[in-house]
């Protein structure tokens, strides 16, 4: 539940950023650069100081956030289709269909995330979208198991029998009996799988190949601020703590979810 | 002295509704060699008082006991049931199937006991087990020593239960349910083992059941228990041929018997006593009811050893 | 018990096929590997040139064929930056990076699984929180982050070892304990809920009935089976480890596959990453395949089918 408490807020003032900081988080500003944070000795103009071009740490942290969001929902959301749908596939069919599909997430978790990730964004260019593709159709291997073993378990309850018999098409039984009762495990999935994935975005913008400046991210400025670490290091740890408590929060909320959906304690 | 002494056991076991007084007062006694019924319906409670001797009661269970000895030993102290559970009382209990573990031989689960018990040697554990699985009459015993759980079916593993029990020369056996999870003619089998071995080696068996059937031929002695208390108990002739109590007669007239066409039923359900009850539990399904059996909890009458809980 | 092996074996002979049809499609079809190589302001006659020298104007099916061929040879080709033969540059850089990897899991399973059986033996108490407290943060804890952090501590702050580079044990010391918060708290939470659920059975209960000592009940009879489905966990967790790797190398300069991967995607040294992918992907294909036999073993019950 604090979970819930600390996403909303870091959402909310991510999501608002121009309006509740109004500063340029682009502007630099040369004469005022690498200054400390307010608990450090710097003033209220910059309350978590400036990186080493003087742009201000505080709006690069909520714009940055904004990322994180965006390219968290969207990965997420084309993930979650694709591997939703072979899921439900999966586990309706079963048969062909069904060794297929396993044997495509056997090949997928085969392959290492961040290396395939890194390949083809250095060589399709890297970019907002770029990232977002990428991710979106890497992420789908644990949406497609667990929607897989929901509908395992939800296809031989009656009221899929009954629709089965009373001539349903097989799409519309997918849709409107099936998906439904899968939702719960799938919310509870694509929470996680956000969390993955602006943990991996974060990675890659760390590595220089995710978003490129000067738009802000919070992995970017991890690495901006790896140079002065020794004397700066307020540098790496406000956007490195600001990951840390984007993906705690979501995840503590993926376990809320599971805890009210499954109550028995089970895994 | 009797070997096992149990005055005023009470179990609690807190539920989303409050507290269930899951057992109540119960309260008796089991001399050397002797065999002591425990009968009465699934969730009476019967099961609940074995693991509360045994010392494995949920963790979340609460227990309390005027007296609960064994030779005299207080086994409300964890340290000393510890020391005697498997040494000198020892349990079966109902499913075969999930008593084994799986990823042992049966063999090793015999000797295991008998080499912390009784500090034997591999060879010396090893050729008591396979006597032991030769007196509980399993063939080749030597091939099934090395086999797994999972070859064996359920009436033999039920046989390896008992002798993993035996395995220490116990002074008492608590059985809970032995037998329902077997086939029918499996059971009888099973039952006759527990009784030759229990003349064999003058142990005590606690028989815990809700079978009256399995009561008339095996117990010296059989208590009652209904929803969490004793109603009932005494020498089985006595229980069995002149019951006092109205739900052992009940009980009774259920038994499937030459000439009787329709089997009697007991109406209504078993109720979940949550406080202190303030009147006779089985008021609301006896065929005799009065003012006074709903007023006040019902007094112990008795006539000599036979003790039953009515006004009647 | 053959006829699982063969199987088996077969799968995941399959699942490496695919694997390097994917690596050689992702490295093909996301970009004018020439272009890339020429850089974005050759002239398009160089540009051809580089095609015809790296055979990059064939279909793509000869391509794969011939690459396949290569490779089954144990011709990976060279490198496209200092045309030094792959396989030795991989040879050279690999025995680092097996060295952090199960240096990491090893320090992973020493920690997660006697935490996950102290949290299963003790539910509700502070052991129990604090282990699933670490699991959490363990979780959300950005590789990157930690990285940096415990360099501050450990090599800024209290000069207990070098910053960064390769050499010496000392060198792997925090590479090591980085990278294995990869894989502890998912090791940990699946022994602790294995260990709750082998706990509650009856076999448990019968070993506890024939009075065998508390530790002997927790660890002969119930970690024991509580244990199978992490081997095979623990399996995944290598195989995520090692494209981890890539972070926590290039972060520490550990001259390792990782890092040697890293340094070749900046240099558009794409020989050097497919054939680092590929190794990568089939490592893991073997660790699964590894992690099937080993569960077939310690259950009786799947040796007999």
């Amino acid at each position: 539940m604090a979970g819930i408490g600390v996403f909303l807020v870091l959402a909310v003032a991510s999501i608002a950023a121009p309006w509740l900081w109004p500063v340029d988080p682009l502007a630099q500003e040369l004469t005022n650069r690498l200054r400390p944070p307010v608990w450090l000795g710097g003033d209220w103009m910059h309350p978590l100081g400036t990186d080493d071009l003087g742009r201000d740490m505080l709006s690069r942290l909520l714009h940055g956030g904004r990322v994180s969001l965006l390219i968290g929902l969207s990965a997420t959301v084309i993930s979650g289709i694709i591997g939703s749908a072979l899921g439900l596939i999966a586990g309706y069919f079963r048969g062909r269909a069904d060794s297929v599909i396993m044997f495509l997430i056997n090949a997928r978790l085969s392959m290492p995330l961040i290396l395939i990730a890194l390949v083809v964004v250095s060589l399709a260019g890297s970019s907002l979208q770029m990232v977002i593709l990428v991710l979106g159709f890497l992420l789908w291997d644990r949406f497609a198991v667990v929607v897989r073993a929901a509908t395992l378990q939800v296809r031989g309850q009656e009221f899929v029998l009954a629709a089965q018999v009373a001539g349903a098409s097989s799409t519309r039984i997918l849709w409107s009996e099936i998906l439904p009762n899968v939702f719960g495990p799938l919310v509870v999935v694509a929470t996680l799988e956000m969390a993955h994935a602006i943990l991996l975005e974060a990675a890659l913008s760390f590595l220089g190949l995710g978003v490129q400046p000067p738009t802000p991210s919070w992995g970017l400025m991890v690495a901006e601020g790896k140079k002065h670490l020794l004397f700066s290091s307020w540098m790496i740890n406000i956007p490195g703590f600001a990951i840390f408590a984007l993906v705690l929060s979501i995840n503590l909320i993926g376990d809320g979810i599971r805890d009210i959906a499954a109550p028995d304690g089970r895994h | 002295m009797a070997l096992l002494d149990v005055d005023s056991l009470s179990v609690t076991l807190p539920v989303a509704q409050g507290d269930l007084l899951a057992v109540r007062d119960v309260s008796f006694s089991i001399e050397r060699g002797e065999t002591l019924c425990l009968v009465g319906e699934s969730g009476c409670g019967k099961s609940l008082t074995a693991a509360a001797l045994l010392g494995l009661l949920p963790r979340n269970a609460r227990m309390r006991s005027q007296r609960m000895q064994f030779e005299g030993a207080n086994l409300a102290d964890s340290d000393v049931i510890r020391g005697l559970r498997g040494r000198r009382i020892a349990a079966v209990f109902q499913d075969p199937m999930t008593s084994l573990n799986p990823s042992y031989t049966v063999g090793e689960q015999l000797t295991e006991g008998m080499r912390h018990h009784l500090r034997l040697s591999s060879s010396a554990a090893r050729n008591k087990a396979l006597g032991l699985l030769e007196r509980v009459g399993i063939p080749s015993p030597a091939q099934r020593y090395r086999q797994y759980p999972h070859q064996l079916s359920g009436g033999l593993r039920q046989r390896v239960t008992i002798a993993m029990a035996l395995a220490c020369d116990p002074d008492l056996i608590i059985a809970d349910e032995p037998t329902t999870a077997l086939d029918v003619t499996v059971q009888a089998q099973v039952l006759r083992l527990l009784l030759e071995l229990q003349s064999q080696s003058g142990m005590a068996l606690l028989l815990i059941t809700h079978d009256l059937s399995v009561v008339a031929q095996m117990s010296h002695r059989t208590a009652v228990m209904y929803a969490g208390e004793l109603v009932e108990s005494g020498a089985t002739a006595d229980v069995m041929r002149a019951p006092r109590h109205p739900y052992t007669r009940a009980l009774i007239d259920c038994l499937p018997r030459h000439g009787v066409e329709k089997l009697g039923t007991i109406p209504g359900l078993v109720p979940t006593v949550l406080d202190s009850p303030s009147s006779c539990v089985f008021a609301d399904r006896c065929r005799h009811t009065r003012i006074d059996c709903t007023t006040a909890p019902a007094p112990v009458r008795g006539d000599g050893t036979h003790l039953w809980r009515c006004i009647l | 018990m053959t006829a699982l092996i063969l199987r088996r074996l077969l799968l995941s002979a399959l699942v490496a096929l695919t694997v390097s049809i994917v690596v050689f499609g992702v490295l093909r079809l996301s970009g004018d590997l020439a272009i890339t190589l020429a850089g974005e302001r050759a002239s398009e006659a160089v540009i051809q040139e580089i095609r015809i020298q790296y055979g990059l104007d064939r279909s793509l099916p000869v391509q794969y064929a011939a690459w396949l061929g290569d490779l089954l040879r144990g011709d990976f080709g060279n490198s496209y930056y200092t045309n030094e033969p792959v396989g030795q540059l991989l040879a050279d850089k690999l025995p680092i990076t097996a060295t952090l990897g199960l240096a990491a899991i090893v320090l992973a399973i020493a920690v997660a699984v006697p935490l996950g059986v102290a949290a299963a033996v003790w539910p509700n108490t502070w052991i129990d929180r604090a282990c699933q407290g670490l699991a959490l943060i363990g979780q959300a804890m950005p590789a990157f982050w930690l990285s940096l952090l415990l360099m501050l501590l450990f090599a800024v702050q209290l000069r207990w070892l070098p910053v960064s580079g390769t050499g010496t044990w000392k060198h792997f010391v925090m590479p090591t304990l980085a990278l294995s918060t990869y894989a502890i708290p998912a090791i940990m939470r699946l022994t602790r809920g294995g260990m709750i659920e082998v706990l509650q059975s009856d076999y448990v209960r019968m070993a506890r009935a024939k009075g065998l000592p508390g530790r002997t009940v927790v660890f002969k009879h119930a970690l024991r089976n509580a244990l199978l489905p992490v081997v095979a966990l623990t399996a995944v967790q290598l195989g995520f480890m090692l494209g981890g790797s890539v972070v926590i190398e290039s972060v520490f300069a550990l001259q390792g596959v990782g890092y040697l991967a890293w340094e070749s995607i900046l240099r558009n040294d794409f020989i050097v990453v497919q054939a680092i992918v590929l190794m990568l992907s089939l490592f893991y294909v073997l660790l699964t395949f590894l992690a099937d036999l080993v569960n077939a073993w310690l259950d009786p019950r799947l040796r007999a089918h």
